[in-house]
Parts: C-alpha cells; sequence; structure tokens
C-alpha cells in the first residue's frame, strides 16, 4: 500500500505550494496515499454490491434456473409479472401493511418520547426499558412472539379470554386482520423504542426559550405542542417516515417467520414472494425481475419523498 | 398549595403510566426467560423448572455448540472486518484528495438504497463463483458489505472532527500516515469505532435473511436460522419451551452489549449518521 512511504508528507507545505512542481509531486503521492487507503472500501463495494447490481438486472433477463445454464429470454420475466396473481396480492398488502404500521408505530413512539422528554428522576431507567426490544434481533423477536402467541404456551390467549374479549380459542392467524395486527404489535414492541430515541433527539434541539415564551403568551400545552413542537420536529418525523416505509415495504422476517404467509397467503409481502420465486420455485430469473421492480419502486419513491418534504422545509 | 399538588398529581400520572408502560415492554423478554426453564407436558422440560430444554437445544440438530460458534465466528469477522474496512477509508475520505472520491463515497451509500433481496439473489449466484456460497467467510463479507453505508460514514465524520495538527506533529515526527493513523488517530476516534463495532456485532449476529439465502449446509447454520429450523421442523408438535430457550440464547448477549454499550448506540444515531 502506498501508505506505507518512508517521505514524510508534510501537509501544510503541500496545501501552500499546490502550484509549484514539488506542490505539485506531493499532491500526487497524497492522492495515491488516499486511493491506497480506500481500497479496501472500493474493492467490496464494486464486488459485493455493483457487480450484483448489474447482474441482477442481466438475471432478469434470462430464464435462469437455481440449477442448470441460463440463457436469454427477455423480456419474459417482466412481462409475467402481471400474470402472478401471489405478487400482485403481496403488493396490495405489503402496501396496506406500510401504511398501517408507519402511522401506528409513529404515535406511540411519539407518545413515548413526549412522556419520557423532560429530565426527571425514573426517565433514565423508562427510556432505557423502552428501548431494550431494540437489543434483540428481529428474527429472534419474531420467534419469541411465535410462542408469546401460541395457545399452547402464550400467556396472551389466557389474559384475553380472562378480560372477556374472547370466548373461544384465540388463534392469531384465524384471520388475515389477527394476523397482521398480531405482528404490527411485534414490530411495535420491537422499534417502538428506537424511533421513541431519534425522536427525542429532534425534541432536544427545540430551544426551550420558545416555550418559555409561548407561556408568557398564555399558550395552552396542546397550542405549544402543535405551533412549536410538530413543526420543529419535522425534519426528524420526515426522517422516520423516509425509514419506516422503505422498511416495511421489504418487510419479510416478521411475516416469514410469525405468520409464515398464513392464513391462506393473505399475509404474504412482496418480499417473501421474491424468496419464494427464487428458493421454492426455482426460478432465479423471475424473482431478478421482481427484485429489479422492487428496487426502481423503492428509488422512485424515496426520491419522491425527499422531493415532498425538502419542498416544504 | 394547588400548585404544589397538581405537581404531585402529574408526577404520580408520569410515573405509573410510565411503569405500565415499562411492563408491557418488559414483559414479553422476561415471559421467554421464564418459559424456557418452566416445565411444560411433552417438552423436554415436562414438568417443574429446570434446562431440559436448553439440554434438548444443546443436541438439537449439529448441536447448540456448533451454532453457537458459526455465530460468533461470523460476527467476530464482520465486526473485525468492518472496523479494519472503514477505518482506512474513513481516514482516506476524511484527510487525502483523489480522483473518483466523490463517486466512491456516493456508491458506498447507494447500499443503503437497494433492497436486501435485490442484492442477495444475485450474491447467491456471485459468491457460488467465487466459492464463497454456503461459507461463513462470505456471509461475512456480505456483511461487511451491507455495514459499509453507516461504518463509513461515521468514520469519516470521526476522522474529520480529529484537528489536523495532532496528526501532523507526528507526521512532522517521521512517521507515515500509517503509523500517524494507528499511534494517533485510532486513538482519537475510538467511540467512533465502539459505535461501529457495536451496530456490526448487533446486525451480524442477528441477521436473518443473509444467512437463510446463502447459507445451504445445516452444519453452517447462524443461530437465528437454527432455531427457525427447529420451529419450522416439527410441523403441528413445536417444542416451544426448547424455541423460547434458543431466544434466550440469541437474545441474552445482545442485551448484555446492548446495555453496556448503551451511550454508544445513542451516540451512532446523534452523530448525524441517520440524519444525513
Amino acid at each position: 500500500m502506498s501508505a506505507t512511504s518512508t517521505r514524510p508528507p508534510d501537509t501544510a507545505a503541500a496545501r501552500r505550494s499546490a502550484t509549484s512542481p514539488a506542490g505539485r509531486a506531493m499532491r500526487r503521492a497524497r492522492a495515491l496515499k488516499g486511493i491506497g487507503y480506500t481500497a479496501p472500501t472500493a474493492a467490496i463495494v464494486v464486488v459485493l454490491f455493483l457487480a450484483p447490481l448489474v447482474l441482477v438486472f442481466w438475471m432478469s433477463l434470462n430464464r435462469w434456473p437455481l440449477l442448470g445454464a441460463p440463457r436469454v429470454n427477455a423480456p419474459d420475466n417482466y412481462t409475467r409479472i402481471p400474470d402472478n396473481p401471489l405478487f400482485l396480492d403481496a403488493v396490495r398488502f405489503t402496501l396496506k401493511y406500510t401504511v398501517i404500521v408507519t402511522v401506528m408505530l409513529l404515535l406511540v413512539a411519539l407518545g413515548l418520547a413526549l412522556l419520557v422528554q423532560e429530565r426527571r428522576r425514573g426517565t433514565g431507567f423508562f427510556r432505557t426499558t423502552y428501548l431494550l426490544p431494540s437489543g434483540v434481533g428481529f428474527a429472534a423477536a419474531a420467534l419469541l412472539f411465535y410462542g408469546f402467541y401460541s395457545t399452547e404456551i402464550g400467556p396472551i390467549h389466557g389474559i384475553l379470554r380472562s378480560l372477556g374479549l374472547i370466548e373461544e380459542t384465540f388463534s392469531f392467524r384465524g384471520t388475515p386482520n389477527s394476523a397482521l395486527f398480531s405482528t404490527i404489535a411485534l414490530v411495535i414492541w420491537r422499534f417502538a423504542g428506537f424511533q421513541m430515541l431519534i425522536l427525542l433527539t429532534g425534541l432536544q434541539s427545540i430551544p426551550l426559550e420558545l416555550y418559555e415564551a409561548a407561556r408568557v403568551d398564555g399558550a395552552s400545552r396542546w397550542q405549544a405542542f402543535r405551533r412549536i413542537t410538530l413543526p420543529l420536529l419535522r425534519p426528524t418525523l420526515a426522517l422516520l417516515l423516509v425509514l419506516s416505509v422503505s422498511g416495511s415495504l421489504l418487510a419479510f422476517d416478521q411475516f416469514f417467520i410469525l405468520t409464515q404467509g398464513q392464513p391462506d397467503n393473505s399475509t404474504l409481502t412482496m418480499v417473501m414472494v421474491i424468496y419464494r420465486e427464487a428458493f421454492f420455485r426455482f426460478d432465479l430469473g423471475a424473482a431478478a425481475a421482481l427484485s429489479v421492480v422492487v428496487l426502481l419502486v423503492l428509488v422512485a419513491l424515496n426520491a419522491l419523498q425527499l422531493r415532498v418534504l425538502r419542498r416544504r422545509d | 398549595m394547588t400548585t404544589a399538588t397538581s405537581k404531585i398529581a402529574r408526577s404520580a400520572g408520569f410515573h405509573t403510566t410510565a411503569a405500565a408502560l415499562a411492563i408491557l415492554f418488559l414483559f414479553p423478554l422476561a415471559w421467554s426467560g421464564w418459559s424456557s426453564v418452566k416445565g411444560q407436558p411433552g417438552s423436554s422440560q415436562a414438568s417443574g423448572y429446570g434446562f431440559g430444554n436448553y439440554g434438548y437445544l444443546a443436541s438439537y440438530g449439529e448441536g447448540l455448540f456448533t451454532y453457537v460458534t458459526n455465530t460468533a465466528a461470523v460476527t467476530a469477522m464482520t465486526v473485525v472486518g468492518t472496523l479494519v474496512v472503514s477505518a482506512l477509508g474513513g481516514y482516506g475520505f476524511a484527510r487525502f484528495d483523489f480522483p473518483g472520491k466523490n463517486l466512491l463515497f456516493l456508491a458506498t451509500l447507494a447500499i443503503l438504497m437497494v433492497p436486501y433481496a435485490t442484492i442477495l439473489i444475485p450474491l447467491y449466484v456471485l459468491l457460488d463463483r467465487l466459492g464463497l456460497q454456503n461459507s461463513l467467510v462470505g456471509l461475512s463479507l456480505v456483511f461487511v458489505m451491507f455495514q459499509l453505508p453507516f461504518a463509513l460514514f461515521m468514520m469519516r465524520n470521526s476522522f474529520e472532527a480529529v484537528p489536523r495538527e495532532l496528526e501532523e506533529a507526528a507526521l512532522v515526527d517521521g512517521c507515515t500516515t500509517l503509523t500517524a493513523l494507528r499511534r494517533v488517530l485510532l486513538r482519537a476516534v475510538r467511540p467512533g469505532l465502539v459505535t461501529v463495532g457495536l451496530f456490526a456485532f448487533l446486525a451480524s449476529w442477528n441477521d436473518f435473511f443473509a444467512p437463510l439465502i446463502l447459507l445451504s449446509d445445516a452444519s453452517k447454520f447462524t443461530l437465528p436460522v437454527a432455531v427457525y429450523s427447529m420451529q419450522q421442523r416439527t410441523f403441528g408438535a413445536i417444542d416451544y419451551g426448547a424455541l423460547e430457550a434458543g431466544v434466550v440464547v440469541m437474545a441474552v448477549p445482545c442485551l448484555l452489549v446492548f446495555l453496556l454499550l448503551q451511550r454508544y448506540y445513542v451516540r451512532g444515531f446523534l452523530s448525524g449518521a441517520v440524519r444525513g
């Protein structure tokens, strides 16, 4: 690596005499070193990110079985997408899930953040408690809730029954809605603390003087919240919105482990269908075409969200 | 008098609400620990309390030891790999000018924009060609790639925050830039390194989708995939006690590290890495 050169490069001198021949030579030496230091990054980005990105486009233009030789069949993998009812249902379900979970998660997280934003006795403990589930892996959390919801050993069944909310045996995968909301409860448990943390950093950046001025003007707590907190929190809320929307559109672990798409494939997400095309139907070409579509939609959506949010700022 | 009473009332209200929520958040965790040692007819811990479920888990499939070793190996390789690549890269980006610098930085950040599945389907094919499919090394390299946008951003900012004088003094003393990095700068960016290492640890220890796709041999499975396969194997008669024991084995190391290094976790988000 060029970094092991024995010449002592005086950066201050290099900057001063950038135009002299010696300065130019020094700049070239430093450029080489920069390339050397970032070479491992470049290698990983090129081999493990850019190459697969090109490959996935190429795969989508081929009949590409899991085993055996690929053969160009463009654009069949794309034209067949509308004939895949499983994927179309999955698109609809994923969008529905994304909207519901994003709104609910944000409301819960905002409530938590407002609750523990003031420094008083116990807030540190409460913050840590709400954040603790974020330390558990998402797949581990889904497996935990799989037992938690089960009628065999889970406590939910007994609790709901003693509250008189259910009469018969509770099966969390009994109806499409119970499967969806059971999963959303898991996601809120796992991610609310994390969103709360980000909201707290946003809340802390709001100057206290604004609230004092509002109080002097006789504003109620609700008015202060609507007129000061919400507008100034907008960049933070926008960030969480982007994170939550793209995360939810790519939902996999939670449904794959917890509902397994049940009942009747009503909780299949887009990524689950991609996985299924690739590893159950052994059609990597079709999976690649679906992945490309999801990629394009996501990039377009993110660009749109960022533009809309930036214009409002 | 009235303001004092309302203050007390508000404080009581706060503590009741906050404590009720704390119980809601802690309950599933506590329940999973409790049900992993509690007896259940038909399971390996038929009655009373004990570690029967853990005993079953220890001998399940290729053995718990294999899965823990695999997971620890992948995690160690990912953490070390991420730290080395992002420390060198962060230094390079913070202190040197070279052609293609902005392009490389943008390409690295673009990793965040691309869905997991979009990149893992071709990686499955590509790693096969490279002889790295079904390999813990291959999986770790993929994890390093996924960590890189956050890690590089974090380390570049950390190096930029170090005053140039610190390293110029070392360079004037005749150190090479690499020696200056090793002896002087790494100490100055240590909080950044801990944050990057923590995120790499949590991601690689817990990730489910990448090992599910890239590992095909049960002897290579990491914990999340192994416990998932246990949940799948016995359709109709799932050993829930053993399942929760598996959850405890997966979660406890993370929770300990998380509690110990919580400050650095929070710092990762304060650093602007997510705001950027």
